[in-house]
């Protein structure tokens, strides 16, 4: 199946993707994540104000079968949560790149985002060990 | 991944886009893409298809076939008719439960056993290693058969379609042999997620074409179409129908009567293995009992998962899970019979918060009965 991975976004390993606006990044999963977890019927969120270390989990993303922890591949402060989510986490299968954000983080350092994979070399990571 | 078994229907599986996992040594669906929820609620509103080929079948023939299985299990054999089936277990002599099964009366000389994929070998070697001077003849005939269940409101219709058996005859838990689309076939009116439908078994070489021949009857590609469906469907269906897996609700360190087995544990029935010890903890009364939650806090409570009252551990979930239909997370645990009441509030250990949840009435979803 071939993989949907947006050239515009940063990619980890951890299958998380950021979009960097500024000092601010937004955290998602990706299109193969949400597709290894099948239909998604529950997120547990963090909270706005919530500081996290890099790589740190924040959170997690339930389907009908599986339980996966979200990573921030950033360090920073939560600024924004997608509480919409709650109530349509069916939109994580539907459009994981785009309504289906899950956390904006106020990033510590902007250079821990340049360090993520880009979408062709993640696309190589997926090739490789997926 | 080489030496997983495989069903007579692995390819098709594959053809259909089935994500394939590792179920108990056998390499199954566990779902297609349509996914669980999707297959899950067609299943309910229209028509599901599985493969449950991976389960085992022994014949018991000859004269003490009824004698000899009566012995074994915890219901009552001599109560069955020609053409009957019912719900069992295997107990062993701590009243623990081996397996659960489907015991099939053919006639007086001859039962089918029908057991859990996981438990076959098991199950084998307890029945033939209790095997005395009986005049039965035991034949573990699982590689032979396919298994192929039908199931959901349209079930019924789609498989009449393909046999001149009538189907409307056949009554809850009875079968009969006959054709499907002219494959010689047992023709079951039983199954595993609390809708109406039928459990077909037939020779493994025909396996393809009585599934082909019902996606396509049940117009399978339509949007209210019969949908294949894989073990997660299964896994969900059955427990929002309250039904107990083996290996969760029911184990060898379980009794048939804690987990609220008791209408199949018939103890005035004569000597059977574990008997006597059932009949004296439900005289002495039971010390836990399995009982149906719903989560009151927003979460999902999944198996093994600790249960707490008043800070205190009281019990573990067996199973937990979103139930797709009822659109709540639910699922069976066990409690100590004292809390183990309607309306009792728990709480559920959720990686480390402590959420809330109630026991509630099982089956967590009944279907309308026509």
């Amino acid at each position: 199946m071939a993989n949907n991975i947006p050239e515009n976004l940063r990619y980890s390993k951890d299958h998380e993707w950021v979009l960097v606006d500024g000092d601010v990044a937004s955290i998602g999963i990706t299109d193969y994540a949400q597709h290894s977890l099948g239909d998604v019927v529950y997120i547990d969120m963090p909270r706005v104000g919530d500081k996290l270390g890099s790589h740190e989990a924040f959170g997690s993303v339930e389907s009908v079968k599986a339980v996966s922890e979200i990573f921030t591949p950033v360090a920073g402060e939560i600024v924004e949560v997608n509480d919409g989510l709650n109530d349509t986490p069916e939109k994580v299968n539907a459009d994981p790149y785009g309504d289906a954000w899950f956390i904006k983080v106020k990033m510590d350092n902007p250079g821990d985002a340049d360090a993520m994979l880009s979408g062709e070399e993640y696309e190589e990571y997926l090739s490789a060990n997926a | 991944m080489e030496n997983l078994k495989k069903t007579p229907l692995n390819e098709v599986h594959r053809e259909l886009g089935g994500k394939m996992v590792d179920f108990g040594g056998w390499d199954m669906p566990v779902q297609y893409p349509a996914g669980v929820m999707e297959e899950h609620l067609r299943t309910r509103t229209a028509a599901g298809l599985f493969d449950v080929s991976h389960m085992g079948e022994i014949w018991v023939e000859g004269s003490d076939a009824i004698v000899f299985v009566n012995r074994l299990t915890t219901n009552d054999v001599t109560q069955l008719v020609d053409g009957q089936a019912h719900y069992s277990a295997f107990t062993n002599e701590k009243g623990g439960v081996v397996d659960d099964l489907l015991v099939y009366r053919f006639d007086q000389n001859k039962l089918l056993l029908v057991v859990n994929a996981g438990t076959t070998e098991k199950d084998w070697y307890w029945i033939t290693s209790h095997k005395k001077d009986e005049d039965i003849a035991l034949t573990n005939a699982s590689a032979d058969y396919c298994q192929i269940a039908v199931q959901g409101p349209n079930a019924v219709g789609i498989l009449q379609q393909l046999t001149e058996t009538k189907l409307d005859e056949i009554k809850y838990y009875w079968f009969t042999t006959g054709r499907v689309d002219g494959v010689e076939a047992i023709i079951s009116r039983t199954g595993y997620t609390g809708e109406d439908g039928f459990e077909v078994y037939a020779a493994a070489e025909f396996a393809e074409h009585i599934w082909n021949m019902l996606l396509k009857t049940g117009n399978y590609g339509d949007s209210d179409g019969i949908l294949p469906a894989g073990l997660a469907a299964r896994n969900t269906l059955r427990l929002e129908s309250g039904m107990s897996l083996y290996g969760h609700e029911l184990s060898d360190d379980i009794t048939p009567l804690e987990a609220g087995l008791g209408w199949i544990t018939k103890l005035q029935k004569g000597d059977f293995i574990g008997r006597d010890l059932l009949a004296a903890k439900k005289e002495k009364g039971l010390d836990r009992k399995l009982v149906g939650f719903e989560m009151i806090d927003r979460g999902i409570a999944r198996d093994d998962f600790d249960v707490y009252i008043d800070d205190q551990k009281v019990g573990y979930v067996t199973s937990g899970s979103p139930a797709p239909f009822l659109k709540k997370n639910i699922g069976l645990a066990f409690l100590p019979s004292e809390f183990a009441n309607i309306g009792q509030e728990i709480k559920i250990d959720v990686r480390g918060k402590h959420l809330a949840a109630k026991v509630v009435p099982t089956p967590f979803y009944k279907r309308e009965k026509k």
